[in-house]
């Protein structure tokens, strides 16, 4: 009875997700779907008598192999959706049609292949359910097991050796990284040191409060950009922070010379654009370009929202 | 009731065997893989039950394994791809056209 | 009386007589593998050749008269090519030496003839070597003593008439007259040659005298099939009815070949062949009666071509078919008709001849122009030419005593006592040649001048005359010598047998008297018309019957109606099936392939999906199987 309660309710449930899986643009959406697959057919698992299988399912599956899914979502670029547009002709229709027959004709053999009731598992896993799985996979099955380890650490080989890159450029060191800052700076006026860190001029630590330099004025600096934007939308900026932000673009332009885009035009910039994932030279700290796009942290900030 | 799994288990191998073929993202129409093999596995757990013995757990598990290792080397190629052609798109892969 | 035995000969003149193919055709090898180095003494080479052929065919004459008359068929062996099966030899008797006295000195008097008529042509070395050839061929037609030999003299002097019709080779009309010829000549020859693979069958031997001795023992059946494709070669070579239509375009050769070949010697061919197969025709009464009246048909044809040519040569070839018509009516009534034939044969020669020799004079004179309405009046300028040109004119319009007089009344008394419709037919035929032969005289000779400003008219070198004069002698002598006493007819019956009875000769018989009268009327209205009245300068329109003898009596046309349009349309059409066709097979099959594969092709989108998509599909195609059948 409970099982069978358990068996509809995740039928549909994982039907539901594979559909999701399927069907949805977004390509985390079809991560997390195939998540909820996993797990419900981790439950499906426990409830016919192989607990084992469920821990391991949750474990390896849902926990390693989709987290693992789910970084390189992250790598190739999150927001990527696929346009609903098919480049070949046909292939959605005989794909759906050869779904459906394949479906029926899997059901129709598979389904009239049992006969009889199911004997159950209670003779089989006599010690125990992970005991009597040791004893087949340790006594009968050795050979396949000790095989199938080398083709893990081959695996993790293999990946090591295709996700590694060979440096092209020698790696700038830090006596590099301190010149770049400086011509910068001789460049655009963009301050040298890095930013200031949590806690050092601020007085609270909402993000909508703006730091204060030691004089006492606001360091144009802490501003969150979109918060103000967002104020200002609404009406809400505070007029210091409004006149800092003005005074900090005029500055800008008197130094670059070019015009800096207003924080309206910054914010129709950052758009979501499918960014390409972010070089290394990212994470040795490039060139700073204006102000406001400085890291590719605030961009992924961009990017997830 | 051993009939309902296998059909779930048929029913989520067809819907993952039409993305496969419906979906463009590489790494989508890898997670439409996974859930292909995952409806394997269902039909194997369900059939260990029905015969009353362990050889049907012990397969899933073996299928596990091997479709972990299959995952990380396939999503290391993803990437590899990705980062020389700028796209994950399955449709780039395309030289052998006439 | 029957043919002789024919005895196997050695020694002697006749012993020899292969020397007559062989001295002229070294003379034509030599001038021919010798080139411009031979031009200043070709002429005379080829000359000496031809006498000296004429001076072995005198002597063997000469030593065949020494035998009895039942012993002068000699024949001579020569190669002996498949031992019990293939010989190849020479037979000298009554008819073959008739035949080589007359090629030989008539040749002979036209080489001498050629080398002031052909003075001016840079090309007279390979005219002589043509002429040798062309004698050697002949001979060795009227000398063999089986048909395989025969056919090979028939083809030689096809090929010399081919070469010296086509002797100007410059110029478009003188080729596709060759050509014509040799065409028309060859359909002959199949039939021919057909005749002798028939005689071959029958007899299975080809010599003389074994297949003519053993004649009467096949079935008639058979000997009418022989005839009748033995008539249909003679047909081709002597420019019969229906074969008759390259004889009038052969005259775009040199004069002296049209003398020769046209009508003295190699269209006489055609009635050697009939007269040497007497014994085929006689065990055959309708091949006989088919061959009197292609005879009949022929002369009559002949004679209306000619009376509307006015190109002298042409009208004189006209003249050439409508005389051979005559020999072969002959020829076609039997033993009786033979000698006539023959005799008639000898005669025309001469006279033929003479008058293609003259006319060969009158063009030299007037710069080439054969057209006879820019003649007129010439008999003051050229009095030799006028004088030897009417002797072969009287003789040949059979003016009494003069030698047409004997053979030709003597044709037609024969075939009227054979068959009463074809002798008053023949007699017409005579008729209309008086009156066409007294136009082209009364044209040329007589009248008024009509020459064009360029001209000059003026008597040929002696060594075009004389050949003329010796001629005109024959012409005027040779008939009475003949007929006169059966003679001729005595000499050849060891040859060809001569019937029971000899006929009589009746100068004034009813037919003879008819024919003069015919004849007399047609002079003396071609004096009213072309003598005494204006010939005018640009031929008139005249009535249908004018266009149909101007025409050619539309032998042309019909020949390119029957055989040239089909055949025309027969290539067009294999050439339309083979472009169409096979091409269109094979291209087709490669389109085919190559289309379909270009369509294949596009299966391999390079897409892995699409190739996902079939192996899902074969995957599903798999499952369905499985269902099916059960348990795998």
């Amino acid at each position: 009875m409970g099982e069978s309660i358990t068996f509809w309710v995740l039928a549909v449930v994982s039907v539901a997700a594979a559909l999701g899986l399927v069907f949805s643009r977004k390509a985390v959406y079809s991560a997390l779907m195939l998540g909820v697959v996993m797990l419900s057919l981790a439950v499906l698992y426990a409830v016919q008598d192989a607990p084992f299988l469920a821990a391991v399912q949750i474990i390896v599956y849902t926990g390693a192999v989709m987290m693992l899914f789910l970084f390189v979502l992250m790598l190739v670029g999150v927001d990527s959706s696929d346009s609903l547009v098919e480049t070949i002709r046909g292939q959605r229709f005989w794909a759906i049609v050869g779904g459906l027959g394949f479906a029926v004709l899997l059901a129709l053999g598979i389904g009239n292949a049992v006969v009889g009731s199911p004997k159950g598992l209670t003779a089989a896993t006599q010690g125990g359910n992970v005991p009597s799985l040791a004893e087949l996979i340790f006594t009968r099955h050795v050979f396949a097991f000790e095989v199938t380890s080398a083709l893990l650490i081959t695996a993790a080989l293999g990946a090591m050796v295709l996700a590694h890159r060979e440096r092209t450029t020698p790696k700038p060191t830090q006596r590099d990284l301190s010149r770049q800052r400086f011509i910068a700076f001789g460049k655009t006026g963009k301050n040298p040191a890095p930013l200031p860190g949590p806690g050092t001029y601020a007085r609270h630590n909402a993000i909508d409060m703006p730091a204060l330099l030691p004089d006492g004025s606001i360091s144009p600096l802490s501003v969150n950009r979109y918060i103000a934007r967002y104020e200002e939308a609404r009406g809400t900026l505070s007029p210091e922070i409004a006149r800092v932000l003005e005074q900090e673009e005029t500055e800008q332009q008197r130094l670059n010379g070019h015009g800096t885009p207003t924080v309206a035009e910054e914010a129709a910039d950052a758009g979501p654009d499918t960014e390409p994932m972010p070089e290394e030279s990212v994470v040795a700290g490039r060139v700073a370009g204006p102000r406001g796009e400085s890291a590719g942290e605030s961009r992924s900030e961009e990017d997830g929202k | 009731m051993t009939t309902h799994y296998l059909v779930l288990s048929a029913l989520l191998f067809a819907i993952g065997g039409v993305g496969v073929l419906v979906r463009r993202n590489a790494i989508v129409v890898f997670m439409c893989v996974e859930l292909m093999l995952n409806a394997c596995n269902l039909a194997f757990v369900t059939f260990a039950r029905q015969n009353g013995n362990l050889d049907g757990q012990l397969i899933a598990f073996f299928v596990m394994i091997v479709a972990a290792a299959e995952v990380v080397v396939g999503l290391a190629i993803i990437v590899t791809i990705f980062r020389t052609r700028r796209s994950a798109s399955v449709d780039d892969a395309s030289l052998l056209k006439n | 009386m029957e043919p002789a035995e024919i005895i196997q000969h050695s020694g002697g003149a006749i012993g020899a007589a292969w020397l007559m193919i062989a001295l002229p055709l070294v003379g034509a090898a030599v001038l021919l593998l010798g080139g411009r180095r031979t031009d200043k003494f070709g002429h005379l080479l080829g000359v000496l050749m031809a006498v000296a052929s004429f001076v072995v065919a005198a002597l063997s004459f000469m030593q065949l008269l020494g035998f009895a008359p039942g012993e002068r068929r000699r024949g001579i062996e020569l190669y002996d090519f498949i031992p019990g099966m293939a010989k190849v030899g020479l037979l000298v008797d009554p008819l073959s030496i008739s035949f080589c006295l007359l090629i030989t000195f008539v040749g002979s008097l036209i080489h001498i003839y050629s080398i002031g008529y052909m003075a001016h042509d840079p090309n007279r070395r390979r005219f002589f070597a043509y002429l040798n050839l062309f004698v050697a061929a002949m001979l060795l037609l009227v000398l063999a003593d089986n048909y395989v030999a025969l056919f090979v003299g028939w083809e030689g002097v096809g090929l010399a008439s081919y070469l010296l019709i086509g002797f100007w080779q410059h110029k478009p009309s003188a080729a596709t007259a060759a050509k014509k010829a040799f065409i028309v000549n060859r359909v002959g020859d199949f039939g021919l040659l057909l005749g002798i693979f028939t005689i071959f069958a029958t007899f299975h031997t080809l010599a003389f005298g074994d297949v003519l001795g053993n004649a009467s023992k096949a079935s008639s059946g058979t000997l009418t099939a022989i005839g009748l494709l033995l008539l249909v070669g003679a047909c081709g070579k002597s420019a019969q009815l229906p074969l008759q239509s390259w004889l009038l375009d052969a005259m775009e050769g040199p004069t002296p070949v049209s003398a020769l070949i046209h009508a003295a010697t190699m269209v006489t061919a055609g009635v050697y062949l009939i007269v040497r197969s007497g014994p085929i025709f006689q065990g055959a009464e309708t091949a006989q009666l088919v061959v009197t009246i292609v005879g009949v048909a022929t002369l009559l044809a002949g004679a209306i071509i000619g009376t509307a040519k006015d190109d002298i040569k042409k009208a004189l070839a006209g003249s050439t078919m409508s005389q051979i018509g005559y020999m072969v009516l002959a020829a076609g009534v039997g033993p009786v008709g033979y000698a006539f034939a023959i005799a008639h044969l000898i005669t025309h020669g001469f006279f033929k001849a003479d008058m293609f020799l003259g006319a060969g004079s009158v063009m030299h004179a007037m710069n080439d122009e054969v057209d006879m309405r820019k003649y007129g009046a010439l008999r003051k300028v050229m009095p030799l030419t006028f004088w030897t040109f009417l002797i072969g004119y009287l003789a040949i319009i059979g003016f009494p005593l003069l030698s047409g007089y004997f053979t030709k009344d003597g044709i037609i008394e024969v075939a009227m006592e054979h068959n009463a419709v074809l002798g008053w037919l023949a007699v017409i035929g005579a008729g209309i040649t008086g009156f066409y032969m007294s136009r082209l005289v009364f044209m040329t000779f007589f009248g008024t001048k009509r020459w064009e400003p360029t001209a000059h008219p003026h008597e040929s070198p002696a060594v075009m005359t004389w050949p003329l004069i010796i001629l005109s002698i024959g012409a005027i002598g040779l008939g009475a010598f003949l007929v006169l006493g059966n003679r001729f007819m005595t000499f050849l019956a060891p040859a060809v047998g001569a019937p029971e009875e000899l006929p009589a000769f009746h100068p004034f018989s009813l037919t003879g008297l008819v024919t003069l009268a015919l004849v007399a009327i047609g002079a003396a209205y071609a004096w009213v018309k072309y003598g005494r009245a204006e010939v005018p300068a640009v031929a008139p329109r005249g009535s249908f019957l004018t266009t149909f003898a101007r025409r050619d009596l539309y032998g042309d046309a019909l020949n390119e109606a029957l055989f040239m349009r089909p055949g025309q349309w027969l290539t067009r059409l294999a050439v339309f099936f083979d472009n169409r066709g096979i091409d269109g097979l094979v291209n087709g099959l490669a389109a085919g392939i190559g289309g379909t594969s270009g369509r294949l092709r596009r299966v391999q989108t390079g897409f892995v999906r699409s190739y996902a998509l079939s192996i899902f599909l074969g995957a599903a195609v798999l499952a369905g199987a499985w269902l099916v059948v059960g348990n795998l």
